[in-house]
């Protein structure tokens, strides 16, 4: 069985149809990338299975679960966990702060306990501060770790938000153009990071780009879509050579 | 009130008592009706003020209802005889053009400094601008309450029974057609269709080309001539002292249950808390009609928290 | 500079940093238990005067500044805890107990109100929060039989195990009373800024998307964010109303409520300090103007809306040309001591960026 499986998800805001029918599913493992123009759907299905949106039909599931019985913030306890297009972090708190919150979905502590500070509590702390650092040493965010987010550059907020989801322990990480905005260095080390994150954390990727060096380079299979539907499936080689992908791209005429 | 008197007596002669007792009753809810229209528009003035802003700025402007006692304390000074004793015509539109000038200088020399600052910031600097004008105007004005000496204020309407002040009258018509201007622009020219960009994505509208901060001070100016009219308007209708713009209040209350975004809405809003008003008061146990307002504007924010009249929508991410 | 080197992650986790910031806290502390023997009664009683208003002013910091929820409507949670903390003595449960319930009273009125207040957003909130303020003078009327409404209500004498405590006749056994919950309070605050629910809050102030991708429960963490913050509003409460002696529907009312917002930005949003120099500024501003009016006009010049006025144009400057208020100018003129010569006036420039909105139309 797939860990993720999406059948059928549709998806309209007023009369436009942002996602049609559409059925993939992720393995257990693998990096698996969706490309496509802009506006062909790719962040929505993102927002999707975040269950930031509220699919018209379709069956999500996730590892057994049905991912439509829960609430947008009982998915990361699941283990998903996502980087966004635009970085959503939290501005006005350091580095530290902004990857500890990732390890929110691993609270055991009660409020009563952390009014009191119970010595619990500091236990907790000590543990999450311990996986924090070993992302931060993966990442190599040891500069910047007591540093406000709101003065750092795009490129080293682009990689906290990816600690963060990191932090999480997650067993699929959704990332939401994670090359967008890099420079050429940067975005080499996030192929290398995404290289990583499989083979040494074990962590199953799903990812949107747009950079086909990055996809082509890190990605199992490649998901193309085109106004919400599927237009290609398969190696990244298949998918490059599919003339529809090339269709699409381009457009009509240049095949 | 004998004018009052004497325009309900033809009403009700030769019928029978019940009939009479009736039509009565009907008179009189008329007549709450019409009051509370009257303050229903000069909330629904300020709610537009209010509107204006967060429809360009996304920011609210917690001071409006000082901005209007402002208006209306500067045709005050302009016109009474008291002060500069200028004809109330000449006054009129002068106040208008330095309330609308004034709104530009805040904007200019205060809330263009906040850019890139949160919303709680704007809300908690407009609150402390609305302190700043009430002292001031306490200071220039005097704290007595005076009424404008304006030709609205004489002699009243007679409709079948119903007395309708003509600074009603003017009130009423003077909102609608504001309401209508303002709709107009909005969806019409080329600048109001600029302002709402502005609003929405700030960067992607300079991007466009839209001159962001210029439309802002534009905006601020074009809510302190709103200001002004519903001041005006205001101060024709009954006496005002530094603390009238506390009425901005009840406006809030307007612009929320029209929903923020909406022009009609606010004018809509406007009318429902001053129609309530009259009849909460006649109808409800003293300590209760004052709340009926705010228990309006609670129930609207639970249940439809964006406003009777617009949609609910969400981030996108 | 003092730099310290951290060696475990205990170091990061607890209270004081290092030995030098626990001396001076250390120091502050005596200072503060001493403070009795060393001024006289009406300075205590204007010492009092402040931390009560700094108690409420973390309240308030509390939802406002870690949680980024506006409430214009603090003073009828200030209302709440003095209420039912009076009520609760009148009806013969001892002040040991009945003091703490009326904080747990109010957070629990405060979870109630905010579960349906905290769906809004921003601008929303502040104005259904002062209609909050409005209706509470009104409500306060309205239930007279238990409120005293308009007369209004005199709080009982404390007696805490045998020992009596009153505002006039012994202020520093009151004064011991305050600091002592004020202290209380401010280990509270610090406590859960250092754990995750703590973070939780900053999380969705600054994002709540990406809060709820974490698995941060919004409105959850709303309701809590609030619940905590009408408790310790509520002990503040409670303390005014011994303070003040008397009190009635009008004690708490929405001008409280906005005083105590625009005392916390001017003190420095987000920070413990912040509240507490807030607090020194709003207990201190009247007698200061008053001195000042005195001094330029004469005694007996009244001149209505002085301290408000005032007051709105402190906070604009703040605002305009210190939004870290008074704590992020101490730390400023800190660290420029600290980095003497080497201060750069550049370090502290603040990132502006476009309003990035939260409406989507």
């Amino acid at each position: 069985m797939s860990l993720l499986e999406i059948n059928n998800a549709t998806l309209k805001f007023g009369g436009v149809v942002a996602v049609n029918d559409l059925s993939f599913s992720v393995e257990e493992g693998e990096v698996y990338a969706i490309v496509g123009p802009n506006g062909a759907g790719k962040s929505t299905a993102f927002n999707l299975i975040s269950r930031f949106y509220e699919p018209f039909a379709g069956t999500f599931r996730f590892d057994g679960n049905n991912l439509l019985d829960l609430d947008a913030d009982q998915v990361a306890d699941l283990g998903i966990a996502r980087t966004f297009q635009n970085i959503e972090l939290f501005d006005h708190a350091t580095v530290l702060q902004n990857l500890l919150v990732g390890r929110h979905r691993h609270r055991k502590t009660t409020l009563l306990e952390e009014m009191f500070f119970m010595p619990r509590v500091r236990r907790e702390e000590e543990r999450h501060r311990a996986a924090v650092e070993e992302v931060i040493d993966f990442l190599d965010l040891q500069p910047y770790r007591n540093k406000m987010i709101a003065g750092l550059p795009y490129g080293v907020r682009k990689v906290v938000e990816l600690g963060r989801a990191l932090a999480s322990e997650p067993r699929l990480l959704l990332l939401d153009e994670p090359a967008s905005g890099l420079s050429v260095e940067e975005t080499q080390d996030m192929r290398w990071w995404i290289d990583d994150i499989r083979k040494q954390m074990g962590i199953t990727v799903l990812m949107v780009e747009h950079d086909m060096g990055l996809v082509s380079g890190v990605s199992d299979r490649v998901l193309a879509l085109a106004d919400g539907a599927k237009l290609a499936e398969g190696t990244p080689a298949e998918v490059q050579a599919d003339p529809a992908v090339i269709e699409a791209y381009l457009g009509a005429g240049a095949a | 009130m004998e004018i009052c008197q004497k325009a309900r007596k033809p009403g009700v002669t030769g019928q029978g008592t019940v009939l009479k007792e009736r039509g009565e009753d009907n008179l009189e809810v008329l007549q709450l009706f019409v009051s509370g229209l009257a303050n229903g528009c000069v909330y629904g003035l300020i709610a537009l003020g209010f509107v204006l802003i967060y429809k360009a700025t996304e920011a609210v402007n917690f001071a409006q209802g000082d901005f209007m006692m402002v208006g209306a304390f500067v045709s005050l000074g302009l016109t009474n005889a008291g002060y500069m004793d200028l004809p109330f015509w000449i006054a009129a539109p002068l106040t208008i053009t330095i309330m609308a000038v004034f709104g530009y200088l805040i904007d200019l020399f205060v809330l263009r400094h906040l850019f890139g600052q949160s919303q709680t910031a704007v809300v908690i600097l407009t609150i402390a601008m609305g302190f700043v004008l009430r002292f001031v105007a306490g200071l220039i004005w005097g704290h007595e309450p005076q009424t404008l000496e304006s030709p609205l204020a004489l002699g009243d309407l007679h409709i079948g029974g119903v007395v309708l002040g003509m600074a009603d009258v003017a009130i009423i018509v003077v909102t609608f057609l504001m309401t209508w201007f303002l709709y107009q622009f909005f969806q019409r020219t080329k600048l109001g269709l600029a302002m709402q960009a502005a609003s929405q994505n700030q960067m992607a509208a300079y991007f466009m080309g839209i001159p962001v901060k210029r439309v802002q001070g534009l905006i601020w100016g074009l809510s302190g001539a709103t200001a002004a009219v519903a001041g005006i308007l205001f101060a024709s209708k009954g006496a005002i002292d530094p603390n009238a713009g506390l009425l901005g209040i009840k406006a809030f209350a307007a612009a929320v249950i029209g929903g923020f975004g909406s022009l009609p809405g606010a004018l809509a809003g406007g009318l429902i808390v001053g129609v309530i008003e009259p009849f909460a008061a006649r109808y409800l146990a003293a300590g209760y009609s004052q709340i009926a307002p705010y228990a309006l504007l609670l129930a609207v924010l639970v249940f439809r928290p964006h406003g009777l009249f617009s949609q609910v929508r969400v981030k996108k991410v | 500079m003092r730099i310290h080197f951290k060696t475990t992650y205990n170091d990061d986790i607890r209270l004081f940093p290092d030995r030098w910031t626990f001396m001076v806290y250390a120091a502050l502390l005596v200072l503060a238990f001493a403070l009795p023997y060393l001024i006289g009664e009406f300075y205590l009683g204007e010492v009092t005067n402040v931390l009560i208003w700094a108690i409420a002013g973390l309240g308030l910091m509390l939802l406002t500044g870690q949680t980024g929820q506006a409430s214009l409507g603090h003073a009828a949670f200030l209302a709440i805890g003095c209420y039912a903390n009076t009520i609760l003595i009148e009806q013969g449960v001892p002040f040991i107990v009945a003091f703490p319930l009326a904080g747990i009273i109010t957070g629990l009125v405060g979870v109630l109100i905010a579960i349906p207040v905290l769906r809004l957003h921003g601008i929303y909130l502040a104005i259904a929060t002062i209609a909050l303020s409005v209706l509470a003078d009104d409500i306060i009327v309205l239930t007279e039989p238990w409120s005293g409404g308009v007369s209004g209500k005199f709080p009982e004498m404390i007696t805490i195990f045998g020992l009596e405590i009153e505002r006039w006749s012994m202020p520093s056994r009151f004064y011991y009373l305050v600091l002592v919950v004020t202290i209380i309070c401010t280990l509270f605050y610090r406590n859960l800024l250092r754990s995750p629910l703590g973070r939780a809050f900053a999380a969705v102030r600054d994002s709540e998307v990406s809060a709820t991708a974490m698995g941060v429960h919004i409105a959850r963490t709303k309701g809590k964010a609030f619940g905590l913050s009408c408790m310790i509003t509520g002990w503040a409460g409670a303390l005014m109303g011994y303070y003040a002696g008397t009190f009635n529907n009008e004690t708490f009312s929405l001008v409280i409520s906005i005083t105590l917002l625009m005392m916390i930005v001017i003190g420095g949003l987000g920070t413990i300090h912040g509240a507490f120099f807030g607090a020194v500024v709003v207990a201190f501003l009247p007698q200061g103007l008053s001195i000042l009016k005195d001094g330029v006009f004469g005694s007996g010049v009244a001149i209505p809306g002085l301290e408000t006025g005032v007051f709105g144009v402190i906070l604009i400057l703040f605002i305009l040309f210190e939004p870290m208020g008074i704590y992020g100018r101490w730390l400023k003129i800190r660290i420029w001591f600290e980095l003497f010569p080497f201060a750069r006036k550049d370090m502290f420039r603040r990132q502006k960026s476009y309003l990035k909105t939260e409406r989507l139309r």
